[in-house]
């Protein structure tokens, strides 16, 4: 198959997928959305007989825009945009899940200062406030105290970006130091590690120990269903246990949608970047069935 | 394996033959985060700063 990349920078997760596509004889176009222009009627990318695209950029908002354009032009491309859409935005995200009955924490948006205090003190202390767009944990508030809610609403309000002025307030979850990343292609699991640290941050980015994880009934079929919620996807579904370590009920708190998998990679024994090309194979041969494997 | 200058210091910095244009290296000398602009013939620039959007 022919296969496009986007992205502006390659981090060892790219590289795990562009060996892999070598390695089989793929042909790979790559995209840096820094160099092109996306016009209503084509782009200065060339795209127009590649069998798929894999969307890679690492800004949340070219992600958006380019996966748009690229489906514009009747490419197909993976995420979709519309799941992108979802899973960038944290409050899309929570109504997607609960929208679908899976478990995921309580959370209020707010649009102001004393409103958002309101919701604050409605959760009580300690409570979690997020950006609604973010990652790798940045910008992520526990709040413990009313002073220490004041001063933070305050330091958002004046942050410069509008989307700090939506308040993102949600239950805090009293996790055994410990979260759940399963990277799944279409609901189906590839592999799931734990991410472990004393902080409460435990993404692997921010430092957590990683292991792999065996994932029970309750979980595969929670992973599915947040998946769908979200349109599917080779997408990062994190989930927390409720009420310790192998209680076996969960929470789903997130749902990233240009997963990142190289910690996985390393402490698992399945071949991640194996079993991603193997579902962009098939994706490719859905979509365009002359793909050439 | 090829050498290109790091643009911050000047010192050289070794690409491994299995590079990719947008790969981000550290100089071992300054510490700079350099992006991979061309593999052949090598030439890195200054890579860009983390923006608040960038994640997974």
């Amino acid at each position: 198959m022919k296969i496009g990349i986007l992205y502006s920078r390659i981090r060892q997760d790219e590289k795990l997928l562009l060996n892999e596509l070598r390695d089989r004889d793929h042909e790979i176009e790559k995209i840096d959305v820094r160099k092109h222009q996306f016009g209503l009627d084509g782009t200065t990318a060339d795209v127009d007989d590649l069998d798929i695209v894999v969307d890679r950029c690492l800004s949340t908002s070219r992600s958006l825009y380019a996966t748009r354009f690229i489906d514009h032009y009747g490419v197909p491309v993976v995420n979709s945009p519309e799941t992108a859409d979802v899973c960038a935005d944290k409050a899309k995200n929570s109504l997607a899940l609960d929208a679908a009955g899976v478990p995921t924490p309580d959370t209020k948006l707010a649009f102001t200062v004393d409103s958002a205090m309101d919701a604050i003190e409605s959760f009580g202390y300690p409570c979690v406030l997020k950006p609604v767009v973010g990652s790798w944990g940045r910008l992520m508030a526990k709040i413990d105290s009313e002073s220490a809610a004041e001063a933070i609403l305050e330091h958002k309000k004046v942050l410069g970006h509008y989307e700090h002025k939506v308040f993102y307030v949600q239950e805090f979850v009293d996790k055994p130091g410990r979260d759940i990343r399963v990277l799944a292609t279409d609901g189906e699991p590839v592999a799931a590690m734990t991410r472990s640290s004393d902080h409460w941050l435990t993404n692997a980015a921010k430092g957590g120990d990683t292991a792999g994880f065996e994932l029970d009934d309750t979980a595969l079929d929670l992973v599915e269903k947040a998946s769908d919620a979200v349109g599917g996807g080779l997408l990062g579904v994190d989930l927390m246990e409720v009420g310790g370590e192998e209680s076996g009920e969960y929470t789903v708190h997130e749902i990233n949608h240009t997963v990142e998998f190289k910690a996985l990679n390393g402490c698992v024994d399945v071949d991640v970047p194996g079993t991603v090309v193997d579902w962009l194979e098939t994706k490719a041969n859905e979509a365009t069935p002359e793909a050439t494997q | 394996m090829s050498e290109a200058d790091c643009p911050e210091c000047g010192a050289g910095v070794d690409l491994h033959d299995d590079v990719e244009v947008g790969e981000i290296l550290d100089c071992g000398t300054c510490g700079a985060e350099l992006e991979v602009l061309a593999a052949e013939p090598p030439e890195l620039d200054t890579a860009p700063e983390l923006e608040e959007d960038w994640g997974e």
